[in-house]
């Protein structure tokens, strides 16, 4: 099918959501990468799902709005998925890099509505670590619109990612989620939040395509 | 119910002799001065849920002793825009636009409690900025973070979650709640027990404004305190170690402040940098300069004497 896009309203800006296939039944999200936007076309491994298959852009991403002087964290991105929760869950998701990451605490937050995610490779899965890197502060050109925003990129790349704090979101998802196990790591590098998420008792450790039969 | 239009007076204080605007990466924060346009600058970093003309006492103070004071509203504070997006980064790099624009070289800065804490991470990014350093109860430790057990940090980890996604969901109905000078103070009174009503109603009076429904507080709705996220306080404290210029700390050592880090002598005398100064009142709240603003002014005038 040819990809049709929603404007969902946040704040004075818009996210685009994608359908990228139609389908009856719990949909299938795809979140991006750092740097990335929804794909034009359902991705291959992702053709079998029976359900619509949606992607959405991130803030700053795509073709959703950017905002004035950045701002972004892991936790404001959250807010977008929940965005989508709100007129589209329950639903399932596959992350790939930043999106991993924002899967994981949107599974902690909406136990109830996700039902189960994937975390997958991709740009942006390791964030800036698991502490503090050294300072960094600057002040990028404006260009107002432009996508990805340079301001997405850099703070999205510096955010930290300790391991505990992952493991609370892992523990909220697991005590309140309808599926059995609503975590499978599918990524083959595993920055230290996600070694520590893939060992967890309760977390699969599967390929893209055997999660993908796991959480359907 | 209608806005009343009174005016409210308290000692010493006195509006900006100056008012302005900036841009940090777009977005237009509001500036305020007092003091001569020629004197030496001295920058003030408000803290969270503050705006800069909550320095209406102890600015003037400042300026009498010759320097040129200017504070700006963080983002989505006081008379500042509002954002689409808050983060504490996003902060720094707004006090960072604002020091570049103020000056070529480096000033003198001080800064209050989250402003204080902020200024911690940009002068360990960015030394050239400050000439000396002064950090008003802003030095967040171990101590900052409740000693709880595990499972009790969880649950609250999880109320907050749900409470700031819920939020979010509602962004676009959210409005500050309007009310008299008398009922807004009255609000206002939980995050600053120890100060006079008549300096919160003062406060309503230039940090609010009127409309036919009553005043309303100008903060963006969408700020609350507290919230979640994977900082830790003590990470604060570890920019403090780097820190290689003129330095002075003044901790409240009032317990039960709310706003408070409640960090201790003891947490931050390690992380001195060298020749720090670290002054300790364990009768002064965390709004040390509200509180006792003409001592903490007679502090900081002559710490920062020298470097004018």
């Amino acid at each position: 099918m040819t990809r049709t896009t929603e404007l969902l309203p946040s704040g004075r800006l818009h996210l685009a959501l994608h359908t990228l296939a139609s389908g009856e039944g719990r949909p299938l999200l795809l979140l991006h990468g750092l740097g990335e936007a929804t794909p034009s076309a359902c991705p291959a491994w992702a053709a079998g799902w029976p359900g619509p298959v949606l992607g959405l852009d991130f803030t700053g991403h795509g073709e959703s709005g950017v905002p004035v002087g950045g701002g972004y964290t892991p936790e404001s991105l959250m807010a977008d998925v929940d965005a989508v929760l709100a007129g589209h869950g329950p639903l399932t998701i596959v992350g790939r890099g930043l999106g991993a990451w924002v899967a994981l605490l949107v599974a902690g937050g909406r136990p109830r509505l996700v039902h189960g995610v994937v975390l997958a490779d991709g740009p942006g899965l390791a964030g800036g670590g698991h502490q503090p890197p050294s300072p960094y502060v600057t002040l990028l050109p404006t260009e107002p619109g432009r996508v990805p925003d340079p301001y997405a990129l850099l703070e999205l790349s510096h955010d930290v990612r300790p391991p505990d704090y992952a493991l609370d979101f892992v523990r909220f998802a697991i005590e309140d989620s309808e599926v059995d196990n609503p975590i499978v790591v599918s990524a083959r590098v595993r920055p230290d939040w996600l070694a520590a998420v893939a060992a967890d008792i309760g977390v699969l450790d599967l390929s893209l395509e055997e999660a993908l039969v796991a959480v359907a | 119910m209608g806005a009343d239009d009174e005016t409210r007076h308290v000692p010493g204080a006195r509006a900006p002799d100056r008012t302005g605007s900036l841009s940090s990466s777009g977005l237009r924060l509001a500036l305020n001065e007092w003091g001569e346009p020629d004197a030496p600058i001295l920058a003030l970093v408000h803290g969270g849920f503050d705006f800069s003309r909550t320095f209406d006492v102890f600015a003037p103070l400042l300026a009498d002793a010759g320097w040129r004071v200017v504070a700006w509203d963080a983002r989505g504070h006081g008379d500042s825009e509002h954002a689409h997006l808050y983060s504490w980064a996003a902060d720094v790099r707004d006090h960072f636009a604002a020091l570049t624009f103020l000056s070529d070289g480096p000033v003198c800065v001080l800064g209050h409690s989250k402003g204080g804490g902020q200024m911690l991470d940009l002068l360990d990014a960015r030394p050239s900025l400050a000439r000396a350093f002064v950090n008003l109860d802003g030095l967040p430790s171990q101590h900052s973070a409740p000693d709880i057990p595990d499972r009790e940090r969880q649950r609250l980890r999880r109320v907050d979650l749900e409470s700031s996604l819920d939020r979010r969901r509602r962004r676009n109905e959210r409005q500050r709640r309007p009310d008299t000078i008398e009922g807004l103070a009255e609000r206002r009174a939980p995050m600053n027990p120890r100060l006079p009503r008549e300096w919160l109603e003062y406060l309503v009076t230039v940090g609010a404004r009127p409309d036919p429904e009553g005043w309303r507080w100008k903060i963006d709705p969408v700020l609350h305190l507290g919230g979640f996220g994977p900082w830790r306080p003590q990470w604060s404290m570890e920019h403090l170690a780097s820190l290689e210029l003129p330095f002075l700390g003044v901790l409240s050592g009032v317990a039960d402040d709310p706003m408070g880090w409640k960090s201790r002598r003891g947490d931050v005398d390690p992380y001195l940098p060298p020749g720090g100064r670290l002054e300790y009142f364990d009768d002064i709240g965390h709004f040390l300069h509200i509180e006792q603003p003409r001592q903490i002014a007679d502090l900081v005038v002559e710490f920062l004497e020298p470097y004018r």
